[in-house]
């Protein structure tokens, strides 16, 4: 504090992480009850594929919906909130990766490049929605 | 009977709070330096989190192993590492690739960044099997 001119800077930049890792607990929180929820009780990952598919769409439909031509109007710290903060750590690649291993590690090849497969699509598609649902959204507001 | 899942669910709370800012500081740093035409800031959280969870499940495999326990795991791993690597942004990322007309780079983006991670889960356990 003893510079005068960086110290709202600093400030800013500190609120900034708290929005972040505040939008991070959620979506851990969320990501974790939810793998406990969903348990068919078969080797494929269902939990992580799920949170990663409802992920994938939630930020494609928020970023266009709150982007320059969106609806919503949302400040940049509410935007940081929700894609890096709550999408960022409620989805997860890391576990992806270490179930696939797991599944590869155990012989069921088939399995593990199914759920690479089946995983890149949905996702894609999923946040290929998102984004084309909040187009649908922004342009209702012009006609 | 509580106290075992409130200490469960605040070790996830104070990972995911980690794990999520160290996210957005390491894929900062990156997009910096290397330039932000690529998507290299999620690849590099991405891979270097696909090479951590490997060294934690291999851990975990002893069961005198700090992460064979449920409380550190959920902090390292469920936490940590869960809000440290990302599918939003990268699925985010691909489809902005695409619709720019990039989509030799969207595909290679893809690619890489499975494989890469695949292999940095590989590569990590590895480690640990080898210097046990």
């Amino acid at each position: 504090m003893t510079d005068g001119k960086a110290a709202p800077n600093r400030w800013n930049t500190a609120i900034l992480y708290g929005y972040i890792a505040t939008g991070s607990v959620v979506g851990g929180v969320a990501r974790y009850l939810l793998s406990l929820v969903i348990q068919f009780g078969t080797e494929f990952p269902w939990a992580t594929l799920f949170v990663n598919v409802t992920g994938s769409f939630i930020i494609g439909f928020y970023s266009t919906f709150s982007g320059p031509d969106g609806r919503l109007f949302a400040s940049a710290r509410q935007r940081q909130f929700v894609m890096t903060g709550f999408c960022g750590g409620y989805t997860t690649f890391s576990t992806f990766s270490l179930e696939t291993f797991r599944l590869l590690q155990a012989g069921m090849v088939q399995t593990a490049y199914t759920n690479i497969a089946i995983s890149i699509a949905t996702w894609l598609v999923a946040a290929w929605l998102g984004h084309l649902l909040a187009n649908r959204l922004n342009s209702l507001k012009r006609s | 009977m509580y106290a075992p899942m409130v200490s469960a669910l605040l070790s996830v709370v104070v990972g995911s709070a980690l794990g999520g800012v160290a996210r957005y500081f390491v894929s900062g740093i990156v997009a910096r330096r290397v330039g932000e035409t690529f998507p290299w800031g999620t690849l590099s959280v991405n891979v270097s989190g696909a090479f951590l969870i490997g060294i934690f499940a291999a851990l975990a495999r002893n069961n005198a192993s700090l992460f064979a326990a449920p409380n550190p795991w959920l902090f390292a791993v469920t936490g940590f590492l869960g809000c440290y690597t990302t599918v939003s942004s990268f699925s985010l990322q691909t489809l902005a690739l695409a619709r720019d007309g990039e989509g030799g780079r969207a595909i290679g983006y893809v690619a890489i960044s499975v494989a890469l991670s695949i292999g940095a889960v590989a590569v990590g356990f590895a480690i640990v099997n080898l210097t046990r």
